[in-house]
């Protein structure tokens, strides 16, 4: 008679903890969407684009994390099958050396004239 | 001071305006890299005719070369590179793999019936999910597959007269 009292406990318990995986799932679909760059659309990733190209690649994306592919893994079978282009995460090689190399040195450049105004201020 | 300080705005603004300038004329349309050689990925997919589950490996299992042609009944441009592929096949030099994508089983049967069938195997993609693991774009677009089982060349879009002959001499 007992566990028929617990019975309901038990069902919200793992209802609640399936549910709660589930979200944990999407969760890392919807980042890994908004990771890859829809390559026949404009400017836009998978995530925002309905178009059929990328609604098939949600889907191959679906399936490799069902068959228990990481989030890396995933990034780079993209990467060998359609080129770095298709990652919004660039990585760091001769072409990109400018792009990441820039912010630094605005930042040190801007460093360096604030650091003067203040000599020239204290002088 | 006020000349140097002047002087580094100006050129800044010139390299600027260069540096996006040229970037304004650049396509924005992704180009992919159709030379460099590749691996082919494993794929699974079921048959167009049995519905049976078959592996890329168990297709590619020859020492031939292949081709590996994705299609659709409804795309136009498949029909123009229909008479290549015919004529790719009779020269027997080639094994034509098909796949079908996103497609109308019966459409798909009556282009066949219609256009003759080239393909000594179609697959079926109802969804689109093994053109992306092949690292396809859309259709039509054609793969040549080397004895290694490398992808040695891409042909997004319809094959023409010009790529066809390319395509018998890569073989050849």
């Amino acid at each position: 008679m007992k566990i028929i009292k617990f019975l309901p406990i038990i069902f919200l318990y793992f209802s609640l903890f399936s549910s709660f995986s589930n979200e944990k799932n999407s969760q890392l679909e919807n980042k890994i969407f908004k990771n890859l760059r829809c390559i026949i659309c404009q400017g836009q990733s998978i995530y925002d684009s309905q178009s059929d190209f990328a609604e098939s690649m949600k889907l191959v994306v679906k399936q490799k994390l069902d068959s228990g592919m990481s989030e890396e893994e995933i990034y780079i079978f993209f990467k060998d099958q359609y080129g770095e282009w298709i990652s919004y995460d660039p990585e760091f090689n001769t072409k990109t050396y400018f792009l990441w190399g820039l912010p630094v040195l605005i930042f040190l450049l801007g460093g360096a004239i604030i650091l003067r105004k203040l000599a020239v201020l204290k002088n | 001071m006020k000349n140097r300080y002047f002087f580094i705005i100006i050129v800044l603004f010139f390299f600027f305006f260069i540096v996006l300038f040229k970037g304004l004329k650049n396509p924005n349309v992704y180009i992919p890299e159709l030379q460099k050689e590749k691996n082919l990925s494993r794929f699974e997919a079921s048959d167009f005719y049995s519905n049976k589950k078959t592996s890329s490996l168990d297709i590619l299992n020859d020492n031939n070369f292949y081709l590996i042609n994705i299609w659709a009944s409804w795309c136009l441009p498949c029909r123009e590179e229909h008479d290549y592929l015919i004529k790719l096949k009779e020269q027997n030099l080639v094994k034509l793999i098909g796949i079908n994508y996103k497609d109308n089983f019966k459409n798909a049967k009556k282009f066949l019936n219609e256009m003759g069938n080239p393909y000594s195997k179609i697959l079926k993609d109802k969804n689109g999910t093994v053109s992306i693991q092949l690292g396809a774009y859309g259709v039509p677009e054609t793969f040549i597959i080397d004895k290694n089982k490398k992808i040695i060349k891409k042909i997004i879009g319809p094959i023409d007269k010009k790529i066809y002959n390319e395509i018998l001499l890569i073989i050849k």
